[in-house]
């Protein structure tokens, strides 16, 4: 057990309490960014003029219609940018863009006294646009060559020896959706400018740092004269890690010019059209089996659909390349990854981070050859689980495999699978019209970001004079529960009851230079931050008892509001009282905390290295019952097994593994971004961009008997208090859910049936699938958004396309840290 | 009804406070009035009825259950998406939000049960979570899991997993089917809903429910943008219709707040016609039922009782119950929608739309309303006042609907079935289609397919051929065309399987 995983006695930490603002939250009183509108005087409203075009030249832009509506401020644009127009780190996105790269993409805002108001005068700008053709398709854009940004390969052995000593050789490719974030709260910023010409942006951002920086820059002044809060956000699930920056910027300079608070809230129609999403990938594969089913080797090209800008694409790319192993071992591979250039939004950050992009690959795989193998997906899966020794293809040595088997073998235990798999097989054999199935997938997650110098964390910690203690931290609250786990963790290490501590808004003039909250990290990093500050506080309280008690301050122990010297009958001192005392003799009661994962390397051009300071694990098994009338189908059971480590607060754990795995089923199953791919006027526009065209899982989608538990003996010794992260990896416990959609459609056909399944995997798409398992349909009836791509067995199977020999390579993080006006978009 | 003695102010009361509408926008939606005075728990996630997190409670009459008439005498607490409504239709009425259920230091029981269950996560959806739970938990004779909202016939019952969506409290899911969460996977809010007991003595709020609603207000309210009137009765509506030509008739403003919030529409003049009596009468007759076009869906279903077994599969499946607590009939026919619901039930049932004008009534049949992609026959002075279902009813009747999402979603395609056997044979079958073709349609010839030929399986796979040519079904996102024609033909076989008794009782 390490210093830092190592817990004190009657830890805080573990124990089992609602998330810290849930009576806020269940009451109505807990504030987002738009509510502080009312609480603000004076407010300005903006509103975007977006374009309706996927690619076109801005030629004309005339604002001067809009100042006729009544209400109108001010038309921002281009023009009035005092520093750089950009609002990435890759200077590759225009704030005020001349070239129109998607339909949607905003031109310029208004600025009204009302929202109506800057409504209208955005409908009365006149802007004229000289039409280009435009890519719409990741299939088109790897047509035409359009990529953008680097073409990393990872390799490790031979992949034609591999395939040459493989018994079973089958090649074939597959696309799949992207995914909308959908977070309940869309975007929004509320800017103003204090009486020195010092910006304060409240802003629904996972990345605060990020968002100053870019107001920064955008403003042409220092980042010292700006400050950026994040109340909480109604969700972020990675699409506000770097989407809200730009936004945030153009009410910080409306603020700046009118001396009005400016507020920008997008509505879900603006948000689902303008802000990135999940990326959609290509891929195209050839892999090799031994007799027994053991992988040999994986060839596989991976085209992520970047959207119009870079933005996150890069470090998306990287970590799918680096999960396209999920929990398997194999010998050789080789795998080439490409961003496809594409007139949509610029996809950025979702849960996952192109780990679900690159590890639905490998289980689609699995899904599909496992019938033509001859062998069960289940026991396919289990053989080639990495064991103890083994390393990824990346290099980094898989610690802990056996706690995938164990999680494994626990839900097989657990779930009762053999008595329900024959239950089911009796099921099938009597029901024609309705089959049912139960699959079983794990996941191997890298814990970390993937670019080393992200993973770094600062904290405040205050002790007042009456024992009440207040603590900052740099990681932002979007519902994972993570002020509650530092709330625990900080109560743990002073040993003071939990309900002494309380937690303050996420603030850049509080912690400086933060990570985003991202990459399942935030408990990791700013759990290690706050355990840092508070242990400089406890030393010093420490010393003050222990002269106090009479004994070295190394026999002190601070548990519940007492601190007590060793031993059961010893001396003791209340909490307040010590720092009553402390403070008397003038001793510090507050400190600034800080922590960096050790032990991580990463060069990002050979991606060769150890990324991530641990794998997160986990083990689903569901069971479905599919229509064979319709395509439509019920989650009947959902039974999962999850690694935390040692939990540090098991009711935001469970809920952050079930709402992961709902989040998941989603993406794999319902979730459907449609955009206009004809050659019509309105190509390259999103179909889908509302509620009413764009479903999220509701109450019908959740699994109607749904067991969750944590896996037992976990203690992770790099991490906080022994715990895990748990914010990404659950989500793609939902593999198990396209397995089994794909086992029953082939229970409607011949036993061996290998079934292609889309994705999304729509009651449509499972319809399809279940028509091509009776062996009854047309290809070409099947339209082509329902289809997955086909497959080739033997010899005959064809190699992925291989980039050219001059594809750029990712850069090494150190360039990549210097780049550009500041050290972002890495991961 | 309403008395001409309006209160001088326009004004709605919120959690007990008054709030004027007079300075309002007519257009204003209630979510923006009350989060403009300072009640940010009802928050706008969607503005179109989707998502349900500006959901807030509104004291509505007490319409009962299973009841065809009489005069309400109770308060039902009925849940509705705030960012439809419009604000100024609220005029006289009592509100209560999430602020108003319960505070940090004395919660709620559906507050309490969501917090300490881990219900919420993020919490921007939690404040319409309570509000739609605390509806159902003050619904009358929820414990007894009786009536009021229980499903269709068994059938489909099995189908839908309804047994999974009713607590052992009669607490019954779909009163949330209209709220989304994107972060908790829902089963803690689940399990939050059925572990709620029964309202304490002391609870206010459950009893209001022994009071009266408030009466309906004859609201004027116009200023520069516009002007919404509540009609007082029928003959109020003929006169603000001729007052103001090119006025919107809405009822739950379902439709009409989706126009406003999404497309900024904005009316000249609304009139709120959700509270007109005339329009809101539930007759069984020998020869008919008559259900009036005003009365909510949730109304209609909790009235019908089941009567219309039909009618019974499809309130379920219809949007979800926050939108059925304002959707009315009238307004799914009225807005001449390709894709509603409600048509393909009500051409299967032969229904006639009864249409009201200062010249008198008609009554149209159903399958002659509609003339093109939300075209009707409805003139411009007429009024939708109620439909007419004729009875008996047949033996065999179905609603299918496809669907990405089992819950709140817009069909794809939607089948309505009325089919009579008799002996074995197909006596009479007629068929109503949704989302094939321009207008809600009659599948006339696969009716003919089936009318006087036996209920076996090979007439009905001969008959599904046939349907599946009926219409002309467009790709689009929610389906492509070779889906929608496909799925027409299994629906039919899908009804057979699911009806084959028939056969054998006829054989």
């Amino acid at each position: 057990m390490s210093q830092l995983s190592e817990r004190p006695t009657n830890p805080v930490v573990g124990q089992e309490i609602p998330h810290e603002a849930a009576a806020l939250h269940v009451t109505g009183r807990a504030l987002y960014t738009d509510d502080l509108v009312g609480r603000t005087a004076d407010v300005l409203h903006a509103w975007p003029v977006q374009a309706p075009h996927a690619r076109a030249t801005v030629t004309a832009l005339r604002p001067e219609p809009a100042y006729a509506v009544d209400g109108v401020v001010r038309v921002l644009t281009a023009a009035d940018v005092p520093g750089v127009n950009d609002a990435g780190v890759k200077h590759d996105e225009p704030l005020f863009p001349t070239e129109v790269m998607y339909v949607g993409h905003a031109v310029c805002w208004v600025l009204g006294e009302t929202l109506e108001a800057a409504r209208l005068g955005a409908a009365a700008v006149e802007v004229d646009y000289d039409v280009h053709p435009a890519i719409v398709t990741v299939r088109e854009a790897i047509a035409a060559e359009a990529f953008q940004g680097a073409q990393p390969r990872l390799e490790r052995g031979d992949v034609a020896d591999g395939l040459a000593r493989s018994a079973h050789v089958v090649s074939g490719e597959i696309e799949f959706a992207g995914q909308e974030h959908f977070y309940l709260e869309t975007h929004c910023s509320l800017a103003l400018v204090d009486e020195n010409g010092q910006i304060f942006a409240q802003s629904s951002t996972q990345h605060p740092s990020e968002t100053q920086e870019i107001i920064a820059h955008v403003l042409g002044v220092p980042s010292n004269e700006v400050t950026v809060q994040c109340l909480r956000m109604g969700g972020g699930f990675g699409g506000k890690e770097m989407q809200p920056h730009g936004l945030a910027a153009i009410a910080a300079l409306g603020s700046t010019l009118t001396g009005r608070p400016v507020r920008l809230r997008l509505n879900r129609t603006q948000d689902i059209t303008m802000t990135g999403k999940r990326h959609g990938f290509h891929a195209e594969w050839r892999v090799g089996f031994d007799d027994e089913g053991r992988l040999q080797a994986l060839d596989a090209t991976l085209t992520a659909d970047g959207g119009w800008s870079l933005d996150l694409s890069e470090p998306v790319l990287a970590r799918a390349l680096c999960h396209i192993d999920n929990a398997y071992w194999i010998p050789d591979v080789r795998v080439n990854g490409r961003i496809a250039r594409t007139n949509k939004t610029s996809q950025t950050a979702f849960r996952g981070f192109g780990g679900p992009q690159g590890m639905l690959v490998i289980e689609d795989i699995l899904g599909r050859c496992a019938p033509l193998l001859g062998l069960d997906p289940a026991e396919l899966r289990r053989r080639n689980f990495y064991v103890d020794g083994q390393s990824t293809p990346y290099g980094q040595t898989v610690r802990h495999p056996e706690r995938l088997a164990t999680a494994w073998d626990t839900v097989v235990a657990t779930g009762e699978l053999p008595r329900r798999r024959a239950e089911i097989e009796a099921f099938n054999a009597s029901h024609e019209d309705t089959k049912r199935a139960l699959a079983i997938t794990p996941v191997k997650f890298g814990i970390s970001f993937n670019l080393t110098a992200f993973n770094q964390a600062g904290a405040l910690v205050h002790v007042y004079k009456d024992g009440s203690v207040l603590i900052n931290h740099g990681g932002t609250e979007m519902g994972q529960g993570l002020h509650t786990k530092m709330l625990q963790v900080a109560a743990t290490t002073l040993g003071v009851p939990l309900h002494r501590v309380r937690l303050a808004p996420t603030r850049t003039d509080k912690v400086p230079n933060t990570s985003a909250t991202a990459a399942s990290s935030g408990a990791d990093l700013n759990g290690g931050a706050v355990k840092n500050a508070c242990e400089q506080i406890r030393e010093r309280l420490a010393q003050v008892a222990g002269g106090s008690l009479g004994v070295h301050p190394g026999d002190v122990r601070f548990d519940d509001g007492t601190v007590h010297t060793l031993g059961a009958a010893g001396e003791q001192i209340a909490w307040d009282d010590l720092v009553e005392l402390a403070y008397f003799q003038r001793v510090q009661l507050w400190a600034a905390g800080f922590y960096r994962t050790e032990g991580l390397h990463w060069d990002s051009s050979r991606m060769q290295g150890s990324p991530f300071k641990y794998f997160a694990y986990g083990v689903a098994a569901t069971e479905v019952e599919v229509d064979g009338f319709t395509g439509a189908y019920r989650t009947l059971r959902v039974d999962i097994v999850h690694d935390v480590g040692d939990s540090l607060s098991p009711l935001v754990d469970i809920g952050q593994i079930e709402g992961g795995f709902v989040q998941g089923a989603g993406w794999l199953t319902l979730e459907d971004l449609r955009w206009d791919e004809s050659d019509g006027a309105t190509r390259g526009r999103l179909a889908t961009q509302s509620a009413s065209t764009y479903k999220l899982p509701s109450f019908s989608e959740m699994p109607e008997v749904f067991n969750v538990s944590l896996l037992e003996h976990a203690h992770e010794e790099g991490a906080v208090y022994g715990s895990k992260a748990v914010g990404e990896p659950p989500l793609m416990l939902a593999f198990s859910v396209r397995e089994a959609l794909r086992q029953a459609a082939a229970a409607f056909g011949p036993e061996g049936t290998s079934v292609d399944l889309a994705s999304p995997a729509t009651p449509e798409a499972v319809y399809w699938a279940v028509e091509s398992a009776r062996g009854q349909h047309a290809d070409d009836r099947v339209p082509e958004h329902a289809a997955s791509a086909g497959m080739t067995l033997g010899d005959d199977a064809p190699a992925p396309e291989q980039p050219s020999g001059d594809a750029p390579r990712m850069r090494p993080d150190s360039e990549q840290v210097s780049a550009g006006v500041t050290a972002g978009a890495g991961r | 009804m309403a008395s001409s003695t309006t209160a001088p102010t326009p004004s709605v009361t919120v959690n007990g406070e008054r709030f004027g509408l007079d300075d309002v926008p007519a257009w204003t939606t209630a979510l923006d009035l009350i989060r403009s005075r300072g009640l940010t728990g009802a928050k706008e996630g969607c503005a179109e009825g989707e998502c349900g997190a500006c959901s807030i409670l509104v004291a509505r009459p007490d319409i009962g259950t299973g009841g065809t008439g009489g005069t309400p005498e109770g308060t039902t607490w009925t849940a509705v998406n705030a960012c439809l409504v419009p604000a100024a239709s609220l005029d006289g009425q009592e509100v209560v939000t999430a602020e108003g259920l319960g505070t940090p230091s004395q919660l709620h029981p559906v507050q309490r049960e969501l917090a300490v269950r881990g219900g919420s996560q993020c919490g921007y959806c939690t404040p319409g979570f309570a509000c739609s739970m605390a509806a159902e938990y003050y619904r009358p004779g929820r414990c007894s899991g009786a009536a009021g909202h229980e499903e269709a016939p068994t059938a489909t019952e099995s189908e839908l997993g309804a047994a999974h969506e009713h607590g052992p409290n009669g607490f019954d899911l779909h009163a949330l089917s209209g709220n989304l969460c994107r972060c908790t996977g829902y089963r803690p809010i689940r399990d939050a809903a059925y572990a709620l007991g029964e309202p304490s003595e002391s609870d206010v709020l459950a009893a209001r429910r022994g009071q009266p609603a408030p009466a309906a207000v004859a609201t004027r309210v116009s200023g520069p943008s516009g002007g919404y009137a509540r009609a007082a009765d029928l003959a109020d509506v003929f006169a603000l219709m001729a007052e103001h030509p090119g006025a919107v008739l809405v009822a739950g403003s379902t439709d009409w707040g989706v126009e406003v919030n999404l497309r900024g529409v904005r009316a000249p003049q609304v009139i709120g016609i959700d509270r007109v009596e005339e329009l809101r009468g539930l007759e069984v007759g020998d020869a008919s039922i008559e259900i009036g076009a005003a009365l909510t869906l949730s109304e209609v279903e909790s009235r019908l009782a089941g009567r219309v077994p039909l009618l019974g599969q499809v309130f379920p499946q219809f949007a979800s119950r926050l939108i059925r607590n304002g959707a009315t009939i009238g307004g799914n026919l009225g807005t001449g929608s390709p894709i509603g619901d409600l048509p393909p039930a009500l051409l299967a049932l032969e229904a006639g739309v009864v249409l009201a004008s200062p010249r008198g009534e008609r009554e149209v049949p159903l399958a002659d309303y509609f003339t093109g992609y939300r075209q009707t026959v409805r003139a411009a002075d007429e009024v939708i006042r109620a439909v007419r279902v004729p009875v008996p009813l047949a033996s065999i009747s179905a609603f299918h609907k496809i669907a990405k999402r089992r819950f709140d979603d817009i069909s794809s395609v939607a089948v309505g079935f009325a089919v009579t056997v008799e002996d074995g044979t197909v006596r009479r079958a007629r068929i109503g289609l949704g989302g094939v073709a321009a207008t809600p349609i009659r599948a006339r010839a696969t009716e003919a397919a089936l009318e006087g030929r036996a209920w076996t399986k090979e007439v009905v796979r001969e008959a599904a051929a046939v349907m599946r040519r009926e219409g002309t079904p467009l790709d689009d996102h929610r389906a492509s065309a070779v889906y929608r024609s496909t799925m027409l033909g299994t629906a039919l076989l899908k009804l057979h399987t699911q009806h084959a008794t028939q056969e054998e009782v006829g054989a």
